[in-house]
Order: structure tokens, then sequence, then C-alpha cells
């Protein structure tokens, strides 16, 4: 892998996660109707190394939030493994192992106003992780433990009496990210964590993200819908369409040479905020149901470069310029990679 | 993109302002913004939320929520003055001048009849048309804004059609009886990136062929940067600065506004750190004296603490901000905390 | 001092916030909410402030039985003000005393009802799947049949096994039982509604991450923010209570004559009401109304205020 440190941290192969969303059984036998799965995650392989931002980006409904609810063991993988450290997460763990591997991998979610309990006081929020895992010495070590994420956070000790309503967004978040650290992890799964905060409260939870990382060689797997945030805090990025990756790349080459044209379309959605007039495709189509997804290659029906051979084989991933891409066209050399810039001319 | 400034405006507000009463004393949550918008001009509104520029919309379409209430100011369309209308002719002014979309598609549909029933009803309301002629018309707004299959999916109802498509719906809804304005509220805020697009465009290019102006609510710089032609930016219930949206976008002149472009991450240049504006809004309720954007403000001086700054020529723009003044702000004072949270902490 | 101040930061959240403000604006609020404690205290204090101990054989004359109130005739006396019955009881007494017992026993049931009724709730909603059908399933079955005859029924089955003597001494247990029985649902339903909107929240979701057993979310995360709607059916059922127990009372199979509810009491006047003597049981059912209605409107009142949609 690019990063060439030989260990991979995180290592997800062939992971599929499928929802059963039938009608009760009842009614589908009184109404004869099919049972129905959403095949959310289907099969899908992330190699993540140690200090790392890996990204994964696509539009809703794609299953990167299924992933990282997978990758925490929010779900149970339908098939699949996900290795953490070299221990495989769903082995034969005692107890204690496996709340050793939780401490060390922690979450922070989307939605600052429901990942806060809001009848528990800051401190006592911070505090759980810290309890449940019996990291504090005594009650002193923990109120000196909590006062210190506070702080990290750039909150202040005396936030910690007060309750959740009592803050705003940004705030809110920032007390998640303090919960996520307590436990003092090395991974972190960061759900749409700016996607609900204004643009102005945005760049303070990234840049403090980007502060803890080089503070404490944190891991993310960090799960977005915003291209432009993607671009300015990953070193990896994988994009999902429809449970599978399409291409996984560095940053800069994602950015700059887009292979996949799922890929391609995502970069013309980009708001030229810049004013650089550059030109872009207009975008086409919606992305299908993911009940009954197309065959073959499931972007082929908005895909302009699409042929027979799409619609009925599904391309495997193909190692190009450190990355993957998962595309008949690129593999049979159809489809040429594109040069994009975004030099700024003001 | 016509000239605004040639013609009469279609919109004026003067001097809004609106009010919620609460048991701990009045919120004043629009506080004296005066602005228009010309015939067939998009003008964006902007800003993060709870700046007031929703209920901006709300104020002009006649929506407010109560307890909200206009308490001040007026509104002229096309010259009639539309703020103290009674119901009943402000219902007819909205829907035939005024159009309205809203972030939801969902809220704006009902899911009990089919789409092209309230489209002829909406039509029939507004217009002298007979229901075979008013059907037609619904055809051709839903062709227009690119239903395929427009023939059948007439008959369909909203839960049958995706986001993006219901959103679609909507705009024919708004188009209906031809308004000269559309007041849209976060149009594009509950789609995805890539019908978000899709849905710009289509706004874009209806408003063109039309004529009709909008206004667009939202906190999204970038679907502003691509549609607006100017774009005015909220902060704390005031403008803070309004001016061709290039202008605004690349060579902002109020200081929150170069914070608010600065913290967007760009794909220009890759930074490690973006460009963050220390704390948060203030709430309603601890709006602080002087300028409100003052206690996050780097730039700020003595005066900002203490006297309020009206919008004044910036270059092509007006800014709220006493650096444009001959005054300026007076003896410059540092930020009051860096890194923290500082209004509401 | 900590937790003079905590107290003292509670009490200044309770009069802060939205539903002190709402109780404060409903003055017919207020005055339920003053009705109610002032039964709650009197029926409580009713060994200190009751003029007589009704029940008490050694302190009851027969000379005074059927006295009738003394506003209403001259020959009542000062002593029994609301008049006595026909064993020369004090009726203002009993009716001290009655209440005390109907509210002990209509707590009781509701508490019954609540602890089941939560847990029950509490396991359907989370862990879903089979265990929540049965639940549910048995709670469809219990809602088809009204209190009264579950009550009715549970009464009926344990006077088959115990006998006669041994019933009157267990009477208490047996009614607290029936009406706790007969009202679980309500709370099970609620409780498994909200713990399914909880459940998917994200801070649930933080303390799975984190590993907590489900016993611990539920106890710890779930259920505390599940208590305002507990809290209204509660309120509201109490009232429920108080009327099915002297309903049970008054078909003769809730409390006995010895230890008399308001529900006994009705029934005991009700007996001679044919002779003229209404006031044995006027004063007692006027009491009963009473506290139903001062509980009924508090609920109400509650319901509105917790509900953010109404507000």
């Amino acid at each position: 892998m690019p990063d060439g440190t030989g260990t991979q941290f995180v290592r997800i192969a062939g992971l599929k996660r499928y929802f059963d969303v039938s009608a009760p059984w009842l009614v589908r036998m009184i109404e004869s109707r099919p049972r129905q799965i959403v095949q959310a995650v289907d099969g899908i392989d992330i190699e993540i190394a140690k200090g790392e931002t890996f990204s994964l980006v696509g539009e809703s409904g794609c299953g990167k939030s299924t992933v990282a609810r997978l990758v925490v063991g929010l779900y149970p993988p339908t098939d699949g493994t996900i290795e953490f450290d070299g221990n495989d997460m769903a082995g034969r763990h005692s107890r204690a192992d496996m709340a050793a591997l939780r401490r060390r991998m922690q979450m922070i979610f989307q939605d600052p106003y429901a990942s806060l309990n809001p009848r528990w006081r800051v401190f006592d929020i911070i505090a759980e992780p810290i309890r449940a895992f019996g990291l504090s010495k005594d009650k002193a070590d923990l109120q000196k433990r909590v006062e210190d994420l506070l702080r990290q956070v750039k909150l202040t000790p005396a936030d910690g009496r007060k309750f959740p309503h009592e803050f705003s967004g940004g705030q809110r978040q920032r007390v998640s990210i303090a919960r996520a650290l307590a436990s003092q992890p090395e991974f972190l799964v960061c759900d749409e964590p700016t996607s609900a905060l204004d643009v102005s409260v945005q760049a303070q939870i990234l840049n403090l993200m980007v502060d803890l990382q080089r503070r404490f060689g944190l891991t993310y797997l960090f799960i977005s819908h915003n291209l432009a945030v993607v671009y300015h805090i990953s070193t990896r990025v994988g994009v999902m369409y429809l449970g599978r990756l399409v291409e996984v790349a560095p940053t800069e080459t994602l950015f700059t040479r887009p292979k996949h044209p799922y890929t391609r379309m995502l970069l013309d959605t980009i708001p030229d905020l810049d004013m650089t007039g550059r030109q872009r495709a207009p975008v086409a189509g919606e992305v299908p149901s993911p009940i009954n997804p197309p065959s073959g290659c499931t972007f082929h029906p908005r895909c302009p470069f699409a042929n027979d051979r799409c619609k009925v084989e599904r391309p495997m991933p193909l190692a190009i310029e450190g990355g993957t891409v998962a595309c008949h066209a690129i593999e049979e050399g159809r489809l040429p990679v594109e040069e994009r810039s975004y030099a700024v001319n003001s | 993109m016509t000239t605004p400034s040639n013609n009469p405006p279609l919109l004026e507000v003067k001097n809004l302002r609106v009010e919620f009463p609460t048991r701990r004393g009045t919120l004043l949550a629009v506080d004296d913004i005066s602005f228009d918008i010309a015939p067939g001009e998009v003008l964006g509104m902007v800003g993060e939320s709870g700046a007031g520029k929703s209920l901006t919309g709300n104020a002009i379409i006649g929506l407010l929520e109560p307890p909200g209430c206009i308490a001040g100011g007026e509104i002229r369309l096309e010259g009639r003055r539309i703020d103290n209308l009674p119901y009943e002719e402000m219902r007819k002014v909205r829907g035939a001048r005024i159009g309205a979309i809203f972030q939801d598609p969902l809220t704006s549909l009902n899911p009990l009849y089919s789409i092209g029933r309230q489209l002829v009803e909406t039509i029939q309301t507004h217009l002298p048309l007979s229901a075979a002629q008013a059907r037609t018309r619904a055809l051709d707004l839903l062709k227009e804004v690119g239903i395929p299959g427009a023939e059948t999916r007439i008959d369909h109802y909203p839960h049958q059609f995706s986001g993006g498509m219901r959103q679609r719906v909507v705009i024919a809804l708004a188009l209906c009886a031809g308004p000269r304005l559309i007041v849209a509220d976060e149009p594009t805020t509950a789609l995805d990136v890539s019908i978000q697009a899709q849905i710009i465009a289509l706004l874009k290019r209806l408003c063109r062929e039309h004529g009709t102006a909008v206004m667009l609510v939202t906190h999204d710089m970038g679907v502003i940067a691509e549609t607006a032609d100017r774009v005015a930016v909220m902060y704390a219930g005031r403008i803070a600065e309004v001016g061709p949206v290039r202008d605004v976008v690349k060579h902002a002149k109020h200081p929150y506004t170069k914070g608010l472009m600065g913290s967007i991450p760009s794909l220009g240049v890759r930074t490690e750190r973006l460009t963050q504006i220390d704390g948060a809004m203030p709430r309603l309720t601890e709006i602080p004296e002087g300028c409100a954007f003052n206690p996050r403000c780097t730039e700020r001086g003595t005066r900002c603490l203490v006297e309020r700054p009206d919008l004044m020529a910036a270059g092509t723009s007006r800014a709220a901000c006493w650096l444009h003044d001959r005054g300026g702000v007076g003896a410059p004072l540092m930020a009051q905390r860096s890194g923290g949270e500082t209004v509401d902490a | 001092m900590a937790v003079a101040s905590g107290l003292s930061g509670w009490l200044h959240r309770v009069t802060d916030s939205d539903v002190w403000w709402s109780f404060k604006s409903s003055p017919m609020t207020v005055a339920a909410a003053v009705a109610t404690l002032l039964i709650v205290a009197v029926a409580f204090l009713s060994p200190v402030l009751a003029p007589h101990t009704p029940f008490d054989p050694a302190s009851l004359n027969l000379s005074d039985g059927l006295k009738p109130p003394v506003l209403v005739s001259p020959d009542g006396e000062w002593a029994f003000p609301l008049g006595t019955d026909d064993q020369g009881r004090d009726v203002l007494s009993s009716i001290m005393y009655g209440t005390r017992l109907s509210l002990v026993v209509s707590l009781a049931a509701v508490a019954v009802a609540m602890v089941l009724g939560i847990s029950l709730g509490l396991i359907s909603g989370y862990f879903g799947g089979a265990v929540d059908a049965v639940i549910m399933r048995v709670a469809d079955v219990q809602l088809t049949f009204p209190a009264i005859l579950v009550a009715l029924l549970i009464d009926g089955v344990v006077r088959g096994i115990i006998s006669v003597k041994r019933h009157d001494e267990i009477a208490i247990f047996v009614v607290v039982g029936a009406i706790g029985l007969s009202f679980w649902v309500s709370y099970a339903r609620t409780v498994r509604g909200s713990v399914m909107v909880e459940r998917n929240k994200e801070y649930v979701q933080a303390a799975r991450v984190i590993g907590l057993s489900p016993l611990l979310i539920m106890v710890r995360h779930v259920l505390p923010n599940v208590t305002g709607p507990v809290l209204v059916i509660a309120t509201l059922n109490l009232g429920l209570a108080v009327i099915t127990e002297a309903t049970l009372s008054f078909l003769g199979v809730g409390l006995p004559s010895t230890e008399p509810s308001l529900g006994t009491l009705i029934r005991l006047g009700n007996e001679v009401l044919q002779s003229g003597d209404w006031w044995i049981t006027v004063f007692p059912g006027a009491t009963l109304a009473a506290l139903v209605l001062a509980v009924n409107l508090l609920g109400d009142w509650l319901r509105d205020a917790l509900n953010p949609k109404l507000r």
C-alpha cells in the first residue's frame, strides 16, 4: 500500500451487510410478497494504515454509514472480516480482550443533538467510557481526566457541570469528541461529524480533529458526503456507490486524476466557489434503490461509457496508480484518465 | 443577467423587524433589515442557522409561524405593500405573484392527492382556466421541470416520486400561476449532491426563461456562488454584507464574510488548517452591544463595542462594518480569546 | 454545602422551566393541585386530624347512630359535623380514613402497574423480535378486557383458592394486584414506543460502542428519557385506580367493611339510602368525585405541558 508501512492497522475484507426490510411474515404470506433484502454493503475491501485518514464518500444510501457501524461493531457483518491491529473482531475473544479492543476504537456521530444523552451532565457523559473501561484510579483521577479532555477540545472544566441543551451544536460536537477520546483510543470512526454544523463551526471541528490526530497519532475512518471536506482532511479516499467501492486512491490523485465515471460525476457536483469558471458536465440520473440494484456494474444505467459487458459482469477492483478502480472501461482502456486542476486564478 | 439598478425593484424590503414575544421577553430575530430584488434577479440570502434568513423569507411570503410577527418596516411587491394584507388577500398574492419552495418537498405536497390534481387546483385558484386547460398547463409545467414520462406521472402520488423528482414537482407547483418572485428556502439541502446540482441548474434555467426573480435562502455558499446574481450575508438578524456575488465570494468586505469564506475547504489549495472564526453566533437573548460580530472579530476596535454599524459602501458591495467608515473602528482591540468558544461558553 | 447548592440549583431549574411556567399560568391546574394536596394531606394525617376513630368498636356508641349533618338539621351535633351512620360512626372521620385507604390502594396499584409495564415495555422495545411480539400480543388480549372485569376475575380466582376468613386479611393485596395487573398495558405500550425511538438515537449507539450491557443501557440511558410520558399516564391512572377500587369495593369484592375505603363507605351508605339517610353515602361520594376530578385535571395539564407539539 502507498504508505509503505507494511503493517495495516485496520483491514476490512469482503465485508457485506444485508438488511431484511421485508414486510412482516403474515402480511407477506397473505399478499404473497417476496422477501426484500437491502444489500447495504456488498463486498468491500479497505486497508487503513496507522496514522492516516481514510475517507469514504458517496451519496445517501451508498452504505458508507453502514460500514462505519460495522467497523465499530454496532452491527454484525453478514459476511467478511474486520481485522483491527491484527485481531479479527469476530474471532473468539475473552470479555477482557474484547473490552481492550473496544477501548482502542471509538466513534463520533453526525447529529450533535442526538448523540448526547439529554438527561446527563457533560461531566458524566465524558466520564462514562473512563468508568466503563475502569481507566481511572480514583475520583480525583477521574475528575482530572475529564477536565483534561474538556480542555483538549477547547471547552472549560466548568462546562462539565452543564447539560447538553446549554451548548451550541459545535460545542456539543466537542463534547462528543471528548467522549470518544476518553478511552484513549487509537482509531476513531467519524460518521459525518460536521455535516450537521454550520460552515464556520465545521472549520473549528475539522481543525480540532487535525490537531488531535497529530497530537495523539490517531487513525481516522472519515465518512462524509462533502467532497471539499474530504479533500481537505483525508490521506486516501474511497468512493462508494450502492454498497460497493468503485474507486480508492490517494486524495490528490483522486481529485486531479479521477478514473471511475462515478467519481468524475461526483467531482462535477462540487460548487465552483473559487469562481474559476471551470467547465463541468451536467449531472444526470438518480441513485437507484438498493433493494433491486442494477445488474453487472451498478452504475451502468447512469454511466455514459457503459457497454454490454457493464450490464452483465460485475467489475472487480483493479490496482492502478496507488489505488484501485472497479470499472470495465478503465480496465479495457476505453476510458482515458482525465486530468483536472482546481487552480485559483484570482 | 439583468442589471438590477436600471429597473424599479420588484421587491422592496425596508427596515423589516421580526419579533418573537416569549415569556422571558421579546426576541428580535430580524433586526431592521432593508434590501431590494430587481425583476429577474436571483438574490442569495446566506447565513448560519439562527441568522434570521428563513424568517425574512417567511415574512415576505406572509407565513411567519406564530408567535413570530412583523414588528416594523414594510414589504412592497411591485410597489404594493404586502406586509399588512389580511390573510385572504395575502393568500391570493402568495401563489399568484409569489411562489414558495421549501426545504422538504414532502411537506409542500399533500400526500392524499395526485400531483396532477394539486397542480390543477393551484392553477385554477389563480388563473381563469377550464379544467382541461389547467391540466394541459400542469402537464407542460411537469415537462418543463424535467419529469420523465410526465403524461403518466401526472396521476401519481407524491410518495411515488424520489426526493429530487418531488422537488421538481414543488418547483412546478410554485411556477403554476407565473409568479414574479419565488422565495426558495433551502431548496437543495435535503437532497443528495448530484441531485442538488440538477435542481440548481433547473431553477436557474426556469427563472431565466420566465424572468422570475428568486430570493434564494440557504446556508450553502456553494449554492449561492452557482446561482445568485447578488448575495446578502446575514448575521444575528442583520445584513452584514450585500453585493454582487462574485465580489462577496472572492473579495469579502466584512470580517465575518471573510471568515465564512475562509472556513469553507477549498479545492484549489490544500492547507493543513482551515481559517476559522472562533466562537459561535450569539443567541438572540445574548446579542452583544455595538456590532453583533465584535466578540468574534479579529479586526475590531473600541468603536465596535459601543456603536452598531449600518450598511455602508465598501467597494462594489455594502458592508455593515466600521472598517469601511471614514471614522474607522477606533483603537484596535485583541480578539477576546483564540481557539475557544467565546460567545455562549 | 454541596447538597444545599445542588438543591437550590435544582429548585432554580424547576422554577425556571417551561413546565413550571405553564403550571403557574393555568389557574385551573393550580386549583387542582391545591385540592389534591389538601385531600392527600388530610387523608394521611387522619389519625391526628380525625375527631373520632370510627373503626374502633370500643369507641362506638349505638345511641349516636344516624345523626344528620349539623348544618341541615337541628338534630345534628357538632361532635359529628357530617352526621353518623347506623352504627354511630362519624361520617367525617370515616371519609378521612377511607380516603387514606383508597389512596394507599390506588398508589400501590399504580406502582405495581408501572413496574410491570415499564419493565415489559423496556424489554419489548429494546430487544424487539419474538420477545416483543409475545409481550405485545399478551397486551392486546389484556386490553380487550375492561379493567373491572380483570379485577373481578382475579378477585374471584383468589376467593376460590383462599378461605373467606383469610380473604379479608389479604383483600387489600388482591385489590392492589388486580388493579395493577389491569393497568400495565398502557405503560408497556408507551415505554415500548419511546424505547424504540430512543434506541436508535446516537447516544445509545455511543454507549453500545463502549460495550455497555443492554441492561445498563436501558436503565441508565433509555429509562430516564421515557419518564415524561410515564408520569402523565401514572397521574391519569391514579384517578382511574381510585375509581376502580371504589367500584370493586362498591360491588363488594374490594375492601371489607371492617376496613372501609371510599367505595365501601358508598356501598354501606347506599344500603340505607332508601330510608332518607343520604349523608352517609353522599359525602364519601362527593369526596371521591373531588379527588378524581382534581387528579385528572393535573394529569391532563401534565400531558399537555410535556408534549412539545402542543406548546
